[in-house]
């Protein structure tokens, strides 16, 4: 496989470290349920399709991605910047 | 060797020439060498061939046509192919280190001196005790690993499997090192062209010729593929000279590289491409510096899969005897390799293509007796060369059954009508159509569809930027390859942004195609094969479909169809075309199996290039790697890193006493240790400090500037992950520690926590841990080493500089360094830091400010006994199993923060009284030595897994209490000081009576470190 790195450009993935699923977000602070917590931190779906996983350029750029890739053909759609996806994530979540 | 010279020499071959020594060698033709002659071996037998030659064409030069035994039934097997297909010639090349098993006859290249051994035989390859394993044929059918060995159970172990092993085992490894290297080599490129036969080298012009970059790779010595092998003309021009002249104009581009000898053996995601280039296996020994074989990968932005394709052999009694072989490869010996595999020569064809057989043996000089076309109609013309031969021609006749003593001596062929008659000849090609190479296309999963017009399976949904073209693709006919070749070239260079124009039409030489596939003979009286390398024959295959195993993935694993290491390349489609007939579903239903990589099988030693031994991975140096392997310290892997274990001293006699005079030293004077190994990241921003309180469990917003206090780094699930120290140097800039091991998780982690988590912070932070040398200088005389150098403005007395303070200083005259009042020993000590350039001159002045105090230099030994000592905890203890509580840090845990591992870490069964716990231990006994990895047991307990209370994690001698003592988890452990149990060792006999303590040993109050 091979990952467009946003900051880097085109890499061979043994640059970078699988982490997983993009969707849970933490459940934050002191009022976070343990069975929230749980399932944030167990609880994955295993989809055959599209799949918005983090990826980390540790031998390149020390960025984490957002790497979205077809499961079932490796195919990749899209490649972002995690710290972009995540203040867009945190910004839905502030609004009431 | 140029294809040009080879041409130039053959013609100019003189008729007396070393080759007329070998009985089956053509007096003239073919692309080899005549004048230059290499001797070699066969089984001990002396044997030459000459330059060019494979060893099966060599073989065949000499009239050797058994080479091989077969892998269950022990038959005797010859030369079937001429290529990387080969299921039959496998054989032994070289001796000693160099022996290699299980290679092709068919594509190992001669040179002068091989040895070479058949396989599989005992005593002797012509004859072979356990060829009665033939006779027992109905005992060793389909699936007879399922039914036979099984009982009784005991028998297995000391009766079959040995058994088996010996019986099945084909050739030998070598027994000494590989004394060769490998490498590897990553390549990018516009145009990847796999395959150098006409479609392939059509496309490497077309693409060449507009500019791209541009990679041909090509398995045999010399591109030209099949047009070495037959006699073909392209415009007025003979094939092998259109091929020279193509390949002489791809050579003189810039930017187009020709991979030959090399073989693609794997396409992997997103353009990517796996490939072995065979450097040295063609000569005896490696040139200097030369690797043996080469690894590229190659990414590409388009592919052209000009693989070629793979004739099919036909299914009838006796198939497999030595002097059966595939038409196209009785042509390819004949046109390419100047040798005759017979004197008299029959035909078994279904294809059009198969009759040219008769042309060129004939004009080579042999006799061809008969051709046996199962069709009864073909083409007007066909004939023609057959008749000239005086050939019989039995049009919808068979094949049905071979006789010889092993080598073919005769076939019987039945009529249409069902009339059989024996026909005398010494060799038989087959020709049953031809399997495009879909192998590479499915790596990644797609499947092939059936194309009814070739009755075989072409490439489905090709993986992005990848096109088929000529033989590959299904288009057997010359005129196609070349125009399909060059179109597809000229495609891929548009798609990378050259603009290219197509060559118009190439014309050939009249051409045809015609054909109608044969999946099984009618019966003979011998055995039918369809796998030949795993002994597959028709009757597996109909008892596979009676026992129910009718779908193709069964069929595969109950049978082994297609399950050797060549993966079924000329027998798959057969057994597909066997269990259509007998379900009575069209081929395509009965589906196909996907080929993964690799295409053919690839040395693990070729893989991993040069990280083997001492350089599987990088090493990397401490600050006083120099001084200390002067001073003939001993040195311990640590991850990458090579560490100082202990310095040994003249006179001292084992490492025990090395160590224990070490730590004496530092418990009693002073001592240096190099501790630039641990993670050093630097972290600046206005929100460094939130950043490190949700990564860190402990509390930290209190910190003050001038402070380093010990960190405990969770993961999410509630586990420690690592520990070390954060030190605020101003405001809002930190120096955080990870330990060796960690040094890399913890950063990514942190960034992780910033990038992912808590994106909104305003933090940065980079690693500093090359740039920063850090040695520890610990023992009651630490600050009086350290006064030395130091620059005297810098006060360091303990009421300045007391325990946990750490500043920026400078030392040695303005050299900026850092100084950190912590002790992992539990002594007075520091850690001072300076730049990783000052290291080596740093560490030589400590020692020399210290020599007056009598200043030893400690390693990782040392420390680690000290810090056992001190129950501190470390790597045998965090190790991914243990929460802070169970290494008796729950206190620390900071109550009114939210920080990774907060919640999960309070889980039931994390917080459960009987969960293994921290403690000390000492042998009741003081003689007595303990070792890690004990389990702890209860006294009078008999010893077993429900006896287990958990285990020592870490020992040392120590030399202040003269004993051995421990640190270890022990079930419910706090609550245990004092009590007796027993550290259990069955495997080293260790059997000791223990007293639980509390996990520090020296200077509980800590009063040494706070003077």
């Amino acid at each position: 496989m091979r990952i467009d790195c946003p900051c880097c450009g085109l890499r061979d993935n043994g640059e970078f470290t699988y982490l997983g699923d993009a969707s849970p977000a933490r459940p934050d602070g002191m009022d976070a349920s343990p069975a929230a917590m749980l399932d944030y931190v167990y609880r994955r779906d295993n989809p055959a399709g599209p799949h918005r996983e983090l990826w980390y350029h540790g031998a390149g750029c020390r960025s984490w991605l957002v790497v979205t890739r077809d499961t079932r053909t490796h195919d990749i759609a899209e490649v972002a910047f995690a710290r972009d996806a995540a203040r867009a994530r945190d910004a839905e979540k502030a609004v009431p | 060797m140029s294809l040009a010279l080879d041409r130039a020499t053959s013609a100019a071959a003189p008729a007396t020439s070393p080759a007329t020594l070998q009985p089956f060698r053509t007096a003239a033709g073919g692309l080899i060498d005549r004048s230059q002659p290499l001797p070699f071996t066969f089984d001990g037998h002396a044997y030459t061939g000459v330059a060019g030659d494979t060893l099966a064409s060599a073989l065949l030069a000499n009239g050797v046509r058994l080479v091989g035994r077969s892998f269950k039934y022990h038959r005797p097997r010859g030369i079937l192919s001429a290529g990387s297909e080969e299921p039959n010639a496998l054989v032994e090349l070289r001796t000693g280190a160099r022996r290699e098993p299980n290679t092709r006859a068919t594509v190992a290249e001669l040179y002068e001196g091989l040895e070479t051994a058949s396989q599989n035989r005992w005593p002797s390859l012509r004859y072979d005790a356990l060829s009665i394993n033939a006779l027992a044929a109905p005992v060793f059918a389909a699936g007879f690993y399922y039914k036979t060995f099984m009982w009784p159970a005991s028998f297995w172990e000391k009766l079959y499997e040995p058994l088996i092993r010996r019986a099945a085992g084909l050739g030998r490894a070598a027994e000494a090192p590989d004394p060769d290297h490998y490498d590897r080599m990553h390549a990018h490129c516009d145009v990847l062209v796999i395959g150098g036969g006409p479609a392939g080298l059509a496309a490497a012009l077309a693409a060449g010729r507009a500019g791209a970059r541009v990679i041909l790779v090509d398995e045999e010595a010399t591109p030209g593929g099949r047009l070495l092998a037959e006699r073909r003309t392209i415009g007025a021009l003979a094939g092998t000279t259109w091929a020279g002249d193509a390949i002489g104009e791809l050579r003189a581009m810039p930017d187009v590289r020709i991979l030959s000898r090399t073989t693609l053996f794997g396409v992997y995601d997103h353009g990517q491409y796996g490939a072995i280039e065979r450097v040295s296996d063609h000569v005896a020994v490696p040139e200097e510096h030369a690797p043996r074989q080469r690894y590229w990968r190659i990414a590409a932005k388009r592919a052209i899969l000009a693989a070629g394709a793979i004739e099919r052999p036909h299914v009838f009694g006796g198939n497999d005897r030595p002097g059966v072989m595939l038409a196209g490869a009785v042509r390819a010996y004949i046109n390419k390799y100047g040798v005759l595999p017979g004197r008299e020569f029959a035909v078994f064809t279904t294809s059009d293509d198969g009759w040219r057989t008769v042309a060129d043996a004939v004009a080579a000089g042999a006799r061809v007796v008969a051709v046996i076309d199962s069709r009864f109609e073909v083409r007007a013309g066909l004939t023609q060369a057959a008749v000239a031969a005086g050939a019989r021609i039995m049009l919808g006749a068979q094949v049905i059954d071979t006789a010889g003593r092993p080598e073919l001596a005769a076939i019987t062929v039945m009529s249409d009508a069902g009339r059989t008659e024996t026909i005398r000849c010494d060799c038989l090609a087959m020709a049953n159509g031809w399997n495009p190479i879909v192998h590479l296309d499915s790596h990644l999963s797609r499947k092939p569809v059936w194309d009814a017009r070739i009755s075989a399976f072409v490439p489905g949904g090709l993986p992005g930027g990848m096109t088929a073209v000529g033989a590959a693709k299904g288009q057997f006919l010359l005129s196609d390859c070349l125009d399909g070749g060059a179109r597809a070239g000229a495609a891929a260079a548009a798609d990378c942004g050259f603009a290219a124009v197509s060559p118009p039409p190439y014309t050939t030489d009249p051409e045809s195609d015609a054909h109608e596939p044969l999946w099984r003979a009618r019966a003979g009286r011998g055995k039918a094969f369809v796998d030949f390398q795993n002994d597959v024959a028709a009757t597996d295959i109909e008892l596979a479909h009676r026992e129910g195993f009718r779908a193709v993935e069964h069929l595969k694993r109950y049978t082994t169809l297609g399950m050797a290491t060549d993966q079924g390349k000329t027998s798959n489609m057969a057994g597909l075309g066997i269990m259509a007939e007998l379900t009575g579903q069209p081929l395509p239903q009965v589906g196909t199996t996907v080929f993964r990589p690799p295409f053919t099988p690839v040395a693990i030693g070729a893989l991993a290039g040069h990280h083997r031994g001492q350089d599987f991975r990088a090493t990397r140096h401490t600050p006083s790697h120099g001084w200390a392997e002067a001073n003939g310290a001993v040195f311990v892997t640590s991850g990458q890193w090579l560490r100082a274990a202990y310095f040994p001293q003249t006179g001292e006699t084992d490492w025990l006493e090395t160590v224990r005079r070490e730590v004496s030293t530092v418990r009693s004077a002073v001592g240096i240790c190099d501790v630039s190994t641990f993670g050093k990241i630097d972290i600046q921003g206005r929100d460094a400090i939130k950043l490190i309180d949700k990564v860190c469990a402990n509390a930290f917003a209190s910190l003050p500037v001038g402070k380093a206090r010990y960190a405990i780094v969770l993961r999410e699930d509630g586990f420690v992950m690592d520990d070390g120290t954060v030190t605020r140097l101003g405001d809002t800039h930190f120096v955080m520690t990870a330990s060796t091991a960690n040094a890399a998780r913890v950063m990514q982690h942190l960034e992780y926590a910033h990038q992912w988590l808590y994106p909104h912070l305003d933090v940065q932070m980079t690693s500093v841990s090359e740039q920063w040398a850090q040695f520890a200088i610990a023992g009651p005389h630490a600050r009086d080493t350290l006064r030395r150098i130091i620059d005297p403005a810098v006060d360091i007395s303990n009421e300045a500089f007391p325990f946990l303070a750490a500043a920026a200083i400078t030392v040695g005259g303005g050299i900026a360094a850092r100084l950190f009042r912590i002790s992992f020993s539990g002594e007075l000590a520091y850690e001072l830091a300076v730049p990783a350039g000052y290291g080596d001159a740093a560490w030589r002045a400590i020692l020399n400010a210290g020599a007056s105090y009598g200043i030893t230099p400690y390693g990782t030994e040392a420390l680690s006994v000290m810090r056992i000592e001190k129950g501190h905890v470390a790597t045998a203890e965090i190790n991914g199993q243990t929460t802070a509580r169970d290494l008796g840090l729950g206190g620390m845990m900071a109550k009114k923060k939210d920080f990774i591992g907060r919640l999960m870490k309070e889980r039931p069964a994390l917080i459960e009284p009987e969960r293994p716990i921290v403690v000390g231990v000492r042998p009741v006994d003081p003689n007595d030595r303990i070792r890690a990895g004990s389990h702890f047991i209860g006294v009078d307990v008999t010893p077993g897994p429900e006896a287990d209370e958990g285990y020592l994690t870490s020992v040392a001698f120590s030399p202040v209490l003269g004993q051995w003592i421990g640190i270890g988890l022990l079930k419910n452990g706090a609550q245990r000081h004092g009590e007796r149990v027993r550290a259990y060792d069955p495997v080293r006999n260790g059997d000791v009576v223990v007293e639980i303590c509390a996990p520090c040993f020296v200077d509980p109050k800590e009063e040494k470190l706070r003077v």
